[in-house]
């Protein structure tokens, strides 16, 4: 299969890979190069970069096998993307069970993320809606497994960051949905511990806050939190294409008197009683995609995401230690959500654990590598954890802490593929198969 | 009323795929026509959940055409029957310069066969109306060092098309000839001095926008109608030593 050489990069754009990549237009893996899966590259730093072999690119392979109308059950290849599915199957009454914050990643990327939504703490993470899985071993065999036949491999392939080997067909549970539009409140929050209390209290399936993190003192953690549920019988509208950011941005954008402006208009759209808007589904789900390529937004330097949870009875001391860290760095982007998650996780090296995760946008500015070492440490003297799917800088020697699982999964991952040819740049960066 | 019937030839191209999903879109019946039934038997799963009325599978191998099947079927329609012919091969020009008897088979996938397939369904498309789609190149205006086999079983292709147009406009089928420039297909993944390339959704969606238009001959993307203008006008005398 033709190979070709091109230079790729994370979502953050800040680390990069020259990768040899296949793409396959067919789901026959013995005829595909012996390396790992590629999905729509929406991973923030090295997931889906392969520097040292060859790499199958999964976008090709998006086509729907199954689906029944009574259960919900969908089996489709890898590559089709979570935004294709909500188009194809909303208009009949089913989404995608959790949706991360881009519709343009793949559904072998939601999998391989375990990714999360606004609805974790009902929900829990996208692994917990598969079924069974068709899986391409070292030698281009494809296998299908699911949690009966093979335990371990579905397990660790469940957020296992593509290390098993390409997902090459997925069985998912779609979930049903009674319209196309969603009743979405917004209010003010003072402070971070209102926040966090907030979050307790809303009865809502969706929920989501965002924060000001050019506040401080008195006013550490203010933001917005919205809330959401989807209304029945709504319509479902088509969405527009998206306009896109033609070039990338100049520094100034993001210098902190531009942040802090910008958030304060931001924070006072919503009005100091709360509102409460009718909204498409997408733009609740995926605000961000209605810019196309925002990454740019962070010009050529790239941004890291620093995505952390802790244990909700070490939020406030913890969240509170980052958001102070992150304005006095002054190193500020309108981009940091905060998020409630339950307990539901699907394999041992998930993310979601029962707490709050803060997700935070970084320029790649001097001081920002360390700032984000220094985050990943508070995040595991909090007993939290880092977010693969975002990481680009974590120490390696604090994983083990933050995943007590990863014993287990070493062992499935060298017994399914004892040559490492599914490695990435993120396993050899984190020493992911020990 | 019955749902039109739209036979694509070469299926298992990207194209062809992008082409398929719009008709499944518009609720069409889809017969999809290629060599791996195994790999068109997902496309079928895929487009009926897309919206097709239907979607069947028909194996048919270009080198050795067996006529047979596609008549039947396009014959057991009820509604309309239009063709899109997607099908072709590009082998590098050196490994045909090296083996010249490989010359008759890009003619065949290119050209030959697929001209043999519209005349064939000639009578039926009279009868049940409905459109063809040909899909060529923009390879095929031009006789180029690097890719002139595939470039001339393409111009023979585009001007079959032309002639099959003046006839089958006598009995209200409308035939549109497609040039796309660089498509990002798996024919292309990999080749280097691309540029400008289109992606597969964005010809299927052009081909669609001709044909509600009633355009004879498009260019897709728009723009390389203007490329192979200043193509087509230079001189022989300087074009020989050109290589582009």
């Amino acid at each position: 299969m033709m190979l070709k050489t091109m230079r790729i990069t994370g979502w953050g754009r800040v680390l990069a890979a020259e990768g040899q990549i296949a793409r396959p237009d067919r789901a026959e893996p013995g005829g595909w190069p012996r390396g790992p899966a590629i999905g729509g590259l929406r991973a923030y730093g090295d997931a889906a970069l392969n520097g040292a072999g060859p790499s199958v690119l999964m976008t090709r392979l998006d086509r729907c096998l199954d689906f029944d109308p009574e259960t919900g059950r969908l089996r489709a290849e890898a590559g089709v993307t979570l935004s294709e599915l909500l188009r194809i199957f909303a208009p009949r009454g089913f989404l995608p069970p959790v949706m991360p914050g881009t519709a343009h990643a793949t559904l072998g990327g939601a999998i391989a993320a375990d990714v999360h939504g606004k609805n974790h703490l009902g929900a829990g993470s996208f692994g917990l809606h598969v079924t069974a899985l068709e899986l391409a071993d070292p030698d281009g065999r494809p296998t299908r497994i699911d949690a009966k036949s093979a335990p371990d491999l579905f397990r660790a392939t469940l957020g296992g960051m593509g290390l098993t080997g390409p997902i090459i067909t997925a069985e998912l549970t779609l979930s049903r949905v009674s319209g196309g539009e969603m009743d979405v409140s917004e209010r003010r929050i003072p402070d971070l511990d209102a926040f966090l209390a907030a979050f307790g209290e809303t009865d809502a399936p969706y929920s989501v806050g965002w924060i000001d993190a050019t506040a401080s003192g008195g006013q550490l953690g203010r933001g917005i939190l919205e809330t959401a549920r989807s209304v029945e019988g709504s319509p479902f509208a088509a969405r527009g294409a998206p306009r896109k950011v033609p070039f990338d941005a100049p520094g100034f954008l993001l210098s902190a008197p531009v942040v802090r402006g910008f958030n304060a208009v931001y924070l006072s759209r919503v009005p100091k009683a709360g509102r409460t808007r009718r909204r498409p589904l997408e733009a609740f789900f995926f605000p961000l995609d209605s810019l196309a390529e925002w990454n740019r937004l962070y010009g050529a330097g790239g941004f890291h995401q620093f995505q952390c949870v802790v244990p909700t009875a070490a939020a406030s001391k913890t969240l509170g230690t980052v958001l102070s860290r992150v304005a006095e760095a002054g190193l500020l982007s309108p981009l940091v959500v905060l998020k409630r998650l339950g307990s539901g996780r699907a394999g041992p090296l998930s993310f979601p654990m029962e707490g709050y995760t803060l997700a935070i946008d970084i320029p790649n500015r001097r001081g920002a590598a360390d700032l984000v070492r220094r985050l990943c440490r508070d995040a595991v003297e909090g007993g939290g954890r880092i977010y693969f799917a975002k990481d680009a800088l974590c120490p390696p020697d604090l994983i083990p802490e933050m995943y007590p699982e990863l014993p287990a999964f070493r062992e499935t991952v060298h017994r399914v593929d004892p040559q490492g040819v599914f490695e990435t740049d993120l396993s050899r960066r984190l020493g992911l198969r020990g | 009323m019955s749902a039109p019937l739209w036979i694509v030839i070469g299926a298992g191209s990207a194209m062809a795929r992008a082409f398929a999903r719009r008709k499944a879109a518009e609720s069409a019946r889809l017969l999809l026509v290629g060599r791996d039934s195994a790999d068109l038997e997902r496309t079928a799963q895929d487009v009926i959940l897309r919206g097709a009325e239907g979607a069947e599978v028909l194996t048919l191998d270009l080198r050795h055409l067996d006529l047979a099947p596609l008549l039947l079927a396009a014959e057991a329609a009820i509604g309309t029957v239009s063709v899109g012919i997607f099908a072709g091969s590009m082998p590098p020009q050196e490994d045909i310069e090296a083996e010249p008897d490989k010359l008759a088979g890009v003619v065949t996938d290119n050209f030959t066969a697929a001209a043999t397939i519209l005349l064939a369904l000639a009578p039926i498309m009279a009868e049940r109306g409905g459109s063809v789609v040909g899909v060529s190149s923009v390879a095929g205006d031009r006789g180029r060092v690097g890719n002139h086999v595939y470039g001339s079983a393409k111009a023979g292709f585009q001007t079959f098309l032309s002639g099959h147009r003046n006839r089958m406009a006598r009995v209200g089928v409308h035939v549109m000839t497609v040039k796309p420039g660089f498509v990002d297909t798996a024919m292309t993944w990999g080749l280097d001095g691309l540029f400008l390339v289109a992606r597969p959704e964005d010809v299927a969606r052009d081909i669609d926008r001709g044909l509600a238009k009633g355009r004879n001959v498009i260019y897709t993307p728009w723009f390389w109608i203007g490329i192979m203008t200043i193509i087509r006008l230079v001189p022989e005398r300087v074009f020989k030593r050109l290589s582009i």
